[in-house]
């Protein structure tokens, strides 16, 4: 399980090959990655500035990779998020997760993914034409994190 | 009781202090207690407090509650709803 924070930008290609490296067990990948757009609530996007809370944002994110791990059967789980100044078309986070097999690999990366959304001490704010503004959390992610407690009850 | 309390993003711009270190009466013993006397301290924080919405906690590092209990020397993070990804 690696957790990164980092201004750098990474290779997901690189970061994918590390995770299987010498590992016959794997039999799935899933990944995602989520990139700056050029347009947020219908204004043109110039520069996005990531702001975090040192310390608190590792241990979120390992708290979140862990939860992940004990829901599904996978075998690694990586987290890289950029922080910093970035530009539309800049990637932002990868999650890569391992598995046997695809369905406990892509629950457990949209799980994560939904997971760090709403949990992980990341804030945006962009510039944009007409000034400098702090992204509102949206409520969908809310409802995106919560779909997976109601799995829990089922 | 001391903690030292941290703010992020549009609430650290609003305080113009991204932290600081508060001595508190013996009534403030939980999260949203202390909330309530930064707040009452008056401006900037009772505007800020006031404004912003959905402000969430950390305590020592953890997602907290407003009844999450503080210690001496905890370290309390007030901040807007996470945005990250």
């Amino acid at each position: 399980m690696t957790v990164r924070v980092q201004r750098e930008d990474f290779d997901a290609g690189r970061e994918i090959a590390r995770l299987r490296e010498g590992d016959p067990k794997i039999g799935a990948v899933a990944a995602f990655i989520g990139v700056a757009r050029d347009l947020n609530d219908g204004e043109a996007v110039d520069t996005l500035t990531l702001e975090h809370y040192p310390g608190m944002t590792e241990s979120a994110l390992e708290d979140i990779c862990a939860q992940a791990r004990r829901r599904w059967d996978v075998i690694d789980i990586l987290v890289i998020h950029r922080v910093g100044e970035l530009r539309p078309t800049d990637q932002i986070v990868l999650v890569i997760v391992t598995g046997r097999h695809r369905g406990e690999a892509f629950a457990a990366c949209e799980f994560v993914m939904d997971y760090l959304k709403t949990e992980a001490p990341f804030w945006k704010k962009e510039t944009t034409p007409s000034g400098a503004r702090w992204v509102d959390a949206r409520d969908s992610d809310e409802h995106a994190q919560a779909r997976w407690k109601e799995t829990d009850s089922r | 009781m001391k903690v030292t309390v941290l703010y992020f993003a549009r609430l650290r711009e609003a305080l113009h202090r991204e932290r600081e270190i508060v001595e508190l009466p013996a009534s403030v013993t939980t999260v949203a207690e202390l909330r309530a006397w930064l707040a009452a301290r008056g401006e900037p924080w009772a505007a800020a407090f006031a404004e912003i919405k959905r402000i969430r906690a950390a305590v020592d590092q953890s997602m907290a509650h407003e009844a999450t209990p503080l210690r001496e020397g905890a370290e309390v993070a007030f901040f807007p709803p996470v945005t990250g990804g």
